[in-house]
């Protein structure tokens, strides 16, 4: 993985003594708060609805074992012993000092990381497939080109102040595990005749208030050329994109009100003044990066079954099944270890369970960790024959529940117990679902089942692309939750449609339960519950949930232990 | 407290400044707006409206709104002593695309000069996209300002300022024990 030189150093070095002096000024007056909060923001900093939310960068979600123990120490000192990983494969602590955070940035630098754009009306940290550089799909390692444009965002002078925040996602294989048709700009790479390789540029997706999937501007742009042409897209964005209403300040927005086309024209001209300059990338620079992420050391192994040794063990089948992902290496695997076990808000480990993870990436896989955009910590490279005994440790550590792309493996926002936005709580409906459904065969026979949920229009939760989306909305001062289906990330990504009017909390378990009746029934063999309510259309999900009165009395599941 | 109206930081000091900002009243015409004597900084309205007569004067200066195109000044680049750029609100970030343009695609080579909402947290950033003058917001200390601009001693990206990337100023290598040291967990 990169690492940092003398010149990331001491980049990170001043931050801090920038941010700690803003702190300094703000706390002597001589900051009012609205002066103070661009500045904060640019550092992850929020005010919540409790306290202080630190969001920390996991560039491109790829951590060091030092990297997680550095989180479990701040969990501990300075927050309540625990943190929370984000949709945007980041790291956020919900209990934090205001004037503790420089020194949390100083502990982090020792571990060469910082909070820099981690919000803000700027460019956010670049986020990029958890299974980079192992994936067998893969056409490039997308990480060195995230690397740098980690680095080439990173205070950017003009990009500092845009009408509003800014995502970028790189995939780097086939498959899109990276959701980049929702970012404002999606970048997956591709090779030509020539065998060069280069990016396809998407721009213009997002969900929020306003969910739009992003348009191809350019099919193939020789890697070189990555930041020159990144530069043209934010310059057109940056004077051109709406500030007179934030909701309608995103990159999408514009391309919609002027036309893919246009768009396109614009960036392409601004382009032309740009294209070949000095910040093209050598060849020098590229390889110089690209050298930080090769391949480990791996043993020459036999592919093996994990399971031959175990066979009546169902509980490690399952896991297997679930957890474990392929590896391009004979003899290895790639194990996500599962921060969605019921009960516990999704995202959320304890500084012992960062410790426990970081031990597990030393002995197992390298000593290196991804966060995943689903919430979950991968362990990129395992070999096959220590897969038993790792499912051992990890499951007495409550980190091996088998539900990876199930049901209950659900991307969540920290909605209205944290977040000062949300109209809505989200994990107690999503601790009510997980209860209700607490049954492992009955997940593993409903099967892949993206089920994402936002505690606001914001979408932090993803929920326009989920299988099931949940969107908690205010109605009169009160709670509900508004349902969709069909959506989906990846190459086939889709918005879902609104099934109908919201419910309340205490209705969803049974409407999710109604749902999954209409697709066991009408369900094809192998055909997974977004295909089934892609082919239906939401007719046959809408009649029956809303077929019989759902009650609506009682105490939602998990509404006491988070509230 | 010092009157700060009359002082700016051009490059790194503060210095006196004698230009007036002509900012007009709402739905006063920029054709018939009376543009005072001395060193005046025009909107672009009355630049466009009143530039027979303007451009006779030994002094004259103007400014660009943020949703403005500094485009609409090429070519009359030269007769300008100052070009200044409004920021409205220091959040709106268009005022650092408009000096970038402004040098880099027009070759503006003039003072360039940050008006409105200028804060010290600001900049940084625009020294770097080629302003070299600041009219900071005078209920702030102007003096205590000057340290906005000498916050970071290097920068990953090029802009107007230094128009090379940190990878072509400086030869960064990445060595072998550097990497390897990662997968021990230290």
């Amino acid at each position: 993985m990169y690492q940092y030189d003398q010149y990331d150093h001491l980049i990170v070095r001043e931050r801090i003594a920038q941010y700690r002096d803003q702190v300094q000024r703000r706390i002597a007056g001589e900051l009012t708060e609205e002066e103070f909060l661009p500045l904060r923001l640019q550092n992850g900093l929020y005010m919540q609805r409790h306290a202080y939310m630190l969001r920390i960068a996991v560039p491109y979600g790829l951590l060091a074992s030092k990297q997680m123990r550095m989180f479990a120490h701040i969990a501990r000192k300075y927050d309540r012993g625990y943190g929370h990983f984000t949709t945007r494969q980041n790291i956020q602590f919900n209990w934090v000092e205001l004037e503790q955070t420089p020194d949390i940035l100083a502990d982090l630098a020792s571990v060469e990381m910082h909070a820099i754009q981690t919000s803000g009306n700027c460019i956010r940290n670049v986020t990029a497939d958890e299974f980079a550089g192992v994936a067998a799909d893969e056409i490039v390692d997308p990480r060195p080109y995230a690397e740098v444009l980690r680095q080439w965002s990173t205070f950017h002078p003009e990009f500092i102040a845009l009408p509003r925040k800014f995502k970028v996602a790189i995939n780097g294989a086939l498959e899109d595990r990276a959701a980049i048709a929702v970012h404002d700009i999606g970048l997956t790479a591709v090779k030509n005749e020539a065998g060069e390789i280069g990016f396809k540029v998407m721009v213009g997706g997002g969900m929020g208030r306003t969910p739009i999937l992003g348009s191809v501007i350019r099919e193939f742009l020789p890697r070189e050329h990555l930041l020159t042409y990144t530069e043209a897209i934010m310059r057109v964005y940056n004077q051109y994109g709406r500030r007179d209403n934030k909701y309608k300040a995103r990159i999408k927005i514009l391309l919609k009100a002027i036309g893919v086309e246009e768009f396109a024209r614009q960036v392409e001209e601004e382009w032309a003044d740009l294209k070949g300059n000095a910040e093209t990338l050598t060849l020098e620079e590229m390889e110089r990066i690209i050298a930080y992420f090769q391949p480990h050391a791996y043993a020459t192994l036999p592919a093996i079954d994990p399971l031959a040794d175990h066979a009546d063990n169902k509980a490690f089948a399952n896991w297997l099944k679930r957890n474990v992902k392929p590896h391009k290496v004979p003899g290895y695997a790639a194990v996500v270890l599962s921060l969605k076990k019921t009960g516990v808000p999704p995202g959320d480990a304890t500084a012992e369970q960062m410790d426990f993870m970081a031990d597990l990436a030393d002995r197992y896989s390298f000593g290196e960790l991804r966060v995943t955009h689903e919430q979950n910590i991968v362990l990129a490279d395992v070999e096959q024959r220590q897969l038993f005994q790792l499912w051992q440790e990890a499951k007495a550590h409550g980190l091996a529940t088998p539900n990876i792309g199930l049901l209950t493996d659900m991307i969540c926002c920290p909605g209205g117990d944290f977040c000062s936005l949300a109209n809505a709580k989200s994990i107690p409906i999503a601790a009510a679902i997980a209860e209700r459904f607490d049954h492992i065969d009955f997940l593993h026979d409903i099967g892949d089942l993206e089920l994402n949920m936002s505690g606001c229009i914001n979408a932090c939760g993803h929920h326009h692309v989920g299988h099931i989306g949940i969107l908690g909305v205010d109605k009169d001062g009160s709670e509900w939750y508004q349902v969709s289906i069909g959506g989906a990330q990846g190459n086939q990504s889709a918005i879902g449609k609104i099934i109908g009017p919201s419910f309340s909390a205490q209705q969803m378990p049974e409407v999710i339960d109604r749902l999954l009746q209409v697709y066991l029934r009408e369900r094809t063999p192998e055909e997974r519950f977004v295909d089934t309510a892609q082919r239906l259309g939401i007719a046959p999900f809408k009649e029956f949930v809303y077929a019989t009165p759902i009650e609506t009395a009682g105490r939602l599941v998990g509404e006491d232990e988070y509230a | 407290m010092p009157d700060q109206t009359n002082r700016i930081i051009k490059g790194r000091e503060i210095v006196a400044d004698d230009w007036t900002v002509l900012r007009p009243a709402e739905g006063e015409d920029a054709a018939t707006i009376a543009v005072p004597d001395g060193k005046v900084i025009v909107p672009l309205a009355t630049w466009q409206a009143q530039k027979d007569t303007l451009s006779t004067r030994p002094a004259i200066g103007v400014w660009l709104a943020s949703s403005e195109r500094p485009e609409e000044l090429k070519g009359e680049l030269d007769k300008f002593a100052v070009v200044a750029v409004d920021f409205p609100k220091f959040t709106d970030g268009r005022g650092y695309s408009i000096a970038y343009n402004l040098r880099m695609r027009l070759a503006y080579t003039g003072e360039l000069r940050a008006i409105g909402d200028v804060l010290r947290d600001q900049l940084f950033q625009m020294k770097r996209c080629g302003f070299d003058a600041y009219a900071t917001r005078p209920d702030r200390s102007i003096e205590d300002a000057l340290k906005g601009l000498t916050v970071f001693s290097e920068t990953y990206q090029a802009s107007v300022d230094d128009q090379r990337p940190l990878f072509r100023r400086h030869a960064r290598v990445a060595t072998a024990a550097e990497h390897k040291d990662v997968g021990a967990g230290i």
